[in-house]
């Protein structure tokens, strides 16, 4: 069994507020393993951004970290004091944040910005070693050697997105977490900078998180698929069986809401609105919108179990499968 | 007989001076005509910088046309008698992309209901009026007790969407114009929001013109579909059409790229030029050889349009980009040539394929293309 390069352990993530903690992130496990693409699906406020901020311990008040374990190389990161995660930021686990490429600069040039975070890493960084690495961290993601002299204004959207990754590789980190990477542009750029993201990866070595909304996407880029609802995971599943055959109703809802190109008139709305941050309904936050909701399942709170090999769904509807009552591994 | 809403030659520069002959043009030489019988769903697509939104704002008239005219009933926005420029905001409505803008927050949201009612007198006496925005808010799939008397924020997304598609119906419009309605709105709700767009064009027979970058809602709820590129319409015509068999370099590329939510169907192999024709700004940037100040604002009238058959540009805006580029690409516009009866392509790939077409005949492209989707 390969193992995990990345172990995220009952995360709690709350934001405190004044009419309450919202439980922005509430219990959540997985495991990344090496060379894998793993994508965490869900609409806003399901908690998705938070677990990338959180993995980088980037959480600001009034957020808070409130438990769990990030398990990065035999270090929780959770653990350690902010100067040694400030050295792993980057080079263990680098983040290219939603909108990353409007965080640029813009009144530094390319060269300088990709120099910047190398140098805080390793400071006996010659002038020509570091050049020499801008033009073969621009090359890696496709880009001329010449954009390192450019300014980010004269650069297009999916060229500021692809400094953006060349900044996050510079180190080569074995953890890339991209959170909706490419959800300001069009089509065309948004499949060049995904395919970017694919083969520097590759390349690397590196594992993905890719944080997003977009199920196509997400069909295109991912080897295996979490879903998010209101904080937790609802399913973990290889992304070939999942939009086959999705076990949990939601993800099931979620593909049937999916205009496609193949077929015409067939896609349909979920039902009902998606849940208050504040007020979670009781036991399964979905059951309000649920067509198979039981009894139970406005009572008990549904956990994360292994139904068939890899593959994990927090549903009563699979209870029946469950051959241990204590479920101690997570996906 | 005039059409209810129609741009005849419109081209929008933004940019430029008396000094500076930089500019960017928006929009190139585009002419369309919107019929409000039979009521049709005509989607206009395209990726940021196409255009599109400029064309939605010319046609509103919230900005004017640098050349060419929109015209509402045959007379120029600009000219509208009072009478007539009061019809034409009841006529043509606009649903705009966010939903959280659009609303003053320390109003109730039937604030956005009962305005409407008062200014165009719409229902007299607290009970017609309470009737007309139940019966509105019911058309568009809310609940009355579940949605009024309560404050923007207590809203979600959605359903404040939902309520601008609500405030449309209760003026009985002619014409939606909706850009990006569901772009801010989560997956889920999507399908409802356009869903309700749908059933008025159905049920109230309202035509609509769909704006969006996104290819697979503008193939699920529209008749027509025109692809516009930088300015330019790339290919125009029946949706099916259009969608399943493109015919320009763009629409085949544009169509390759949208992922899928199937991982049975990756994405295409095509090869992708990267860089080169990669700008800051999408919109295309030219130099013209006068002032925009006097440009002409007949349509075509300016020398630089007359060398070019009524356009700004010099060249196919795509030609950077197209794996199929000659030259003739670069030194003229490729006209739109009409491939079906119901669609029209703009490359000169299709030279031979079919008849160059006027700026002005894609409306009989149009018309063909909404005629053979309701047959069928």
């Amino acid at each position: 069994m390969a193992t995990d390069v990345l172990r995220v352990e009952d995360l709690r993530v709350w934001y405190h507020t004044p009419r309450g903690p919202v439980k922005a992130v509430d219990g959540v496990s997985f495991g990344l393993l090496s060379n894998e693409r793993l994508g965490l699906v869900g609409e806003s406020g399901s908690g998705k951004s938070t677990i990338a901020l959180a993995l980088m311990r980037l959480i600001r008040p009034p957020g808070r970290i409130e438990g769990g374990r990030v398990q990065l190389d035999g270090v929780n990161l959770l653990e350690i004091a902010d100067e040694p995660m400030r050295r792993l930021r980057l080079a263990a686990i680098a983040l290219v944040a939603q909108g990353a490429m409007n965080s640029l600069n813009p009144v530094v040039r390319v060269r300088e910005q990709i120099i910047d975070g190398m140098r805080d890493h390793d400071e006996k960084l010659t002038k020509q070693a570091a050049a020499a690495r801008v033009a073969s961290l621009l090359d890696q993601v496709g880009l001329k050697p010449e954009v390192a002299d450019r300014f980010p204004h004269e650069l297009s959207g999916g060229m500021k997105q692809r400094v953006c990754i060349a900044i996050a590789i510079a180190l080569r980190p074995k953890v890339i977490l991209a959170d909706e990477p490419t959800s300001a542009l069009d089509v065309v750029v948004q499949r060049q900078v995904m395919e970017t993201l694919k083969r520097v990866q590759e390349q690397l070595g590196a594992s993905v998180v890719l944080v997003g909304h977009d199920m196509g996407l997400m069909a295109q880029f991912v080897h295996r698929l979490g879903v998010m609802y209101a904080g937790r995971l609802v399913e973990v599943s290889p992304v070939g069986e999942i939009f086959v055959e999705p076990l949990h109703p939601y993800t099931r809802l979620l593909i049937g809401s999916l205009p496609s190109l193949e077929e015409k008139g067939k896609f349909q709305g979920i039902p009902g609105l998606p849940p208050s941050v504040l007020e979670r309904p009781s036991g399964c936050s979905f059951h309000p919108r649920c067509p198979h909701a039981m009894p139970r399942c406005s009572v008990e709170d549904p956990q994360l179990q292994q139904v068939r090999p890899n593959r994990w769904v927090a549903c009563h509807l699979y209870d029946e499968s469950e051959s241990n009552g204590k479920v101690v591994v997570s996906p | 007989m005039s059409s209810l809403l129609e741009a005849r030659g419109v081209s929008k520069i933004f940019g430029g001076g008396l000094f500076d002959k930089r500019v960017t043009v928006a929009l190139d030489a585009f002419s369309f005509a919107i019929e409000s019988t039979p009521p049709r769903v005509t989607a206009i697509v395209g990726e940021s910088g196409s255009g599109k939104t400029t064309l939605a704002r010319l046609l509103l008239g919230l900005i004017t046309p640098t050349t060419g005219e929109v015209l509402y009933n045959g007379t120029n926005l600009r000219k509208l008698a009072r009478d007539d420029r009061r019809s034409f905001l009841r006529d043509v409505q606009m649903i705009f992309q966010d939903p959280y803008e659009v609303y003053n927050p320390f109003y109730k949201v039937d604030h956005v209901l009962e305005t409407p009612i008062t200014e165009f007198k719409l229902a007299s006496g607290q009970q017609a009026r309470r009737a007309l925005i139940h019966e509105s808010l019911r058309a568009v799939g809310l609940r009355p007790d579940e949605t009024l008397g309560r404050y923007p924020h207590q809203l979600s997304g959605g359903q404040r969407q939902r309520i601008m598609v609500a405030r449309a119906v209760l003026l009985r419009p002619r014409l939606i114009i909706a850009d990006e309605p569901v772009s801010m709105v989560d997956a889920s709700l999507r399908a409802t929001i356009l869903d309700s767009l749908r059933q008025l064009n159905r049920d109230y027979g309202m035509s609509i013109v769909y704006i969006t970058h996104d290819l697979t809602t503008a193939y699920q709820i529209s008749d027509n579909i025109i692809v516009l590129y930088r300015g330019s319409v790339a290919e125009a015509g029946d949706v099916d059409l259009v969608v399943r068999q493109p015919k320009h370099p763009y629409t085949q590329l544009l169509i390759q790229s949208v992922p899928e939510p199937d991982p049975a169907h990756p994405w295409g192999a095509v090869e992708i030029r990267t860089d080169v024709g990669e700008v800051a700004n999408g919109a295309t940037q030219v130099e013209l050889n006068v002032p925009v100040g006097l440009l002409p604002a007949g349509a075509g009238a300016s020398a630089t349009a007359k060398a070019h058959g009524g356009h700004l540009l010099s060249g196919c805006p795509f030609a950077d980009r197209c794996p199929h580029v000659m030259a003739m690409c670069r030194d003229s516009v490729p006209p739109l040539y009409q491939l079906d009866p119901a669609r029209a392509a703009a490359c000169f790939l299709y030279r031979d394929s079919g008849p160059a077409l006027a700026v002005e005949q894609l409306n009989e492209v149009m018309s063909a293309a909404g005629s053979s989707a309701r047959s069928t």
